[in-house]
């Protein structure tokens, strides 16, 4: 066989194996929405985002406190774990030189090794039994805690993307060094530091075991953020291994919504970046 | 405006590397002055060094004194942020903000500098126009300014720095990248300059230096080897050494 015939037959091999694997890829996340949404919808009405669950027995009912917990739960991990993940990524990628920066890295990357459920048992011990109460506050806190990491390592990696011809053309217009990032670099690394980030929301929308230690649950609406708060992961863990067929159906139906509102959330923030441009 | 740079005794290492020796050069104001010399012979650590962004390099420091009219730039706390701000510089690869658009590029130093917003529409035009870019873009300054051709990239790049109407314009080999009639259209601009700006363009092309210098600096290995009118030193260098490079009997 020429050379020549070899590396097209190669090519296809390989181009071939390339889309087997795509397919593969594929198999698990289609099948696994078409269950949810299969299963989920039967239970999908106006109800289910209005109405509170009902105790055993009685039919209907929903769960709108904890829809609202968990977007109440994730929005306030947002609020501490973005600005601290993006800030210290980009202290890593612009500033961070000698040992100060290679320890925040490794502990960065240990922190995001821990699992879950230890970050909450952590919360659990420091606020939970110091407070003396389960509360939004501190589920909040376990969330925000496994964000960290995630947005710290994606920062970095986003902003090491951007060439560093922008930050000397920026410099040499006589810009600060803070004034650089602002206005160049986090500019033209918006789209990474975007999707970075919505992956570590979409991460944490479905954390159950941490929650578990520190949110607890509520069958009813929490009027303090410093009380027990119900969020969809929970309620989801509960309904589910649950003998009654009805509390099976919510689950089915929470676990619907709970994909959906990630799903939202990332294409509202691909077309807000896409309509900035 | 056009303000002459007075270098004595310029240092520069990178780590260990010593990348400039002990550079001594007058750059002659409302001038064009080149920089040639071999691959590695210090031309774009020197004219780094002329604006401070040598020592944005990791590891990288310079020492020796250099002039801008009666400021020493290296003198005890000068901030080199302002001293960029008055010094001017167009990069060998055409970098222009990728997020922002044609207009945006060209205003980015105004806003630093914090022009006023009704000036500011005038300063870009004045800019583009300068640059030989104006009436190619006219119609679509909001457009990103990755979106123009290679050659109108740079000449983006050359009116973001003269928006600012430094006092000196540094470019590094600004044409290597570029074909013949972008070059040529860059020639020109400089040649525009001249008079109202202090320009330093290192080249490695020497037909160039002949074309839009008035002075040319010979470096070689860190050092000056030589420095002179650019017709002297093209059609009688004292030096050996310079003769070999510019007859190309050299690297
Ligand atoms: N970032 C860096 N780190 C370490 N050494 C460097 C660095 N940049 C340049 N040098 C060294 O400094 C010396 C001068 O480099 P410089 O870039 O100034 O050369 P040049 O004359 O501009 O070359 P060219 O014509 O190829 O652009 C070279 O020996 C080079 O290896
Ligand atoms: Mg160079």
């Amino acid at each position: 066989m020429s050379r020549f015939r070899r590396r097209k037959l190669v090519n296809y091999v390989m181009l071939g194996l390339a889309g087997v694997c795509t397919a593969i890829v594929l198999v698990p996340l289609v099948s696994l929405l078409a269950l949810v949404i299969s299963r989920g919808l039967a239970g999908l009405n106006l109800e289910f985002f209005t109405q509170l669950p009902k105790p055993v027995g009685e039919p209907g009912g929903g769960m709108a406190n904890a829809i609202v917990g968990t977007l109440t739960m994730v929005t306030m991990a947002c609020i501490l774990g973005l600005p601290v993940g993006i800030l210290a990524g980009t202290y890593l990628s612009e500033f961070g030189r000698g040992p100060l920066a290679g320890t925040v890295r490794f502990m960065s990357d240990v922190l995001t090794g821990v699992p879950s459920i230890v970050v909450g048992i952590f919360v659990n011990v420091v606020v939970v039994i110091r407070t003396g109460h389960f509360s939004a506050y501190a589920g909040a806190l376990a969330l925000a805690i496994i964000m960290i990491p995630l947005v710290t390592r994606t920062t970095e990696e986003m902003l090491r993307m951007v060439p560093n011809s922008l930050r000397e053309a920026s410099l040499a217009l006589g810009a600060t060094r803070a004034r650089t990032v602002g206005s160049i670099v986090y500019r033209s690394a918006s789209a990474g530091l975007i999707t970075g980030s919505l992956l570590a929301v979409a991460r944490v929308a479905g954390e159950t075991a941490p929650l578990l230690f520190t949110a607890l649950n509520n069958r009813f609406w929490h009027h303090t953020l410093s009380e027990p708060i119900a969020s969809l992961p929970v309620y989801i863990y509960r309904y589910a291994i649950s003998p009654y067929k009805d509390w099976q159906q919510q689950a089915w139906t929470a676990a619907l919504v709970l994909v959906l509102m990630v799903l939202t959330t990332s294409v509202a923030a691909r077309i807000a970046v896409s309509l900035r441009k | 405006m056009a303000l002459g740079m007075e270098i004595q005794n310029l240092r520069a290492w990178y780590g260990k590397v010593k990348a400039l020796q002990d550079i001594n050069l007058t750059v002659v104001p409302g001038a064009v002055t080149a920089i040639i010399g071999p691959s590695g012979c210090g031309k774009s650590t020197f004219i780094r060094c002329l604006n401070r962004l040598h020592e944005v390099v990791r590891g990288a420091r310079a020492s020796g004194q250099v002039w801008l009219g009666d400021l020493n730039i290296y003198g005890r706390g000068v901030d080199p942020v302002l001293v960029r701000r008055r010094i001017g510089m167009v990069f060998q690869k055409p970098n222009p903000f990728p997020a922002m658009s044609i207009f945006d590029n060209v205003a980015a130093g105004l806003h630093l500098d914090g022009v006023p917003r009704q000036e500011i529409y005038g300063r870009v035009e004045m800019a583009l126009r300068l640059a030989g870019l104006w009436d190619e873009v006219r119609d679509r300054l909001q457009v990103s300014g990755a979106n123009l051709s290679g050659g109108q990239q740079q000449r983006l790049c050359l009116a973001r720095a003269l928006a600012l109407e430094p006092e000196v314009l540094l470019l590094d080999e600004p044409c290597s990248a570029l074909d013949p009639a972008s070059t040529m259209h860059i020639e020109a601009v400089l040649r525009d300059l001249k008079g109202r700006y202090t320009v330093v363009i290192v080249t490695h092309n020497m037909q160039q230096a002949s074309r839009v210098a008035d002075y040319t600096a010979f470096f070689l290995t860190g050092e000056v080897v030589e420095y002179g009118s650019t017709e002297d030193i093209f059609t009688r260098p004292r030096d050996e050494r310079t003769e070999n490079y510019i007859t190309g009997r050299f690297g």
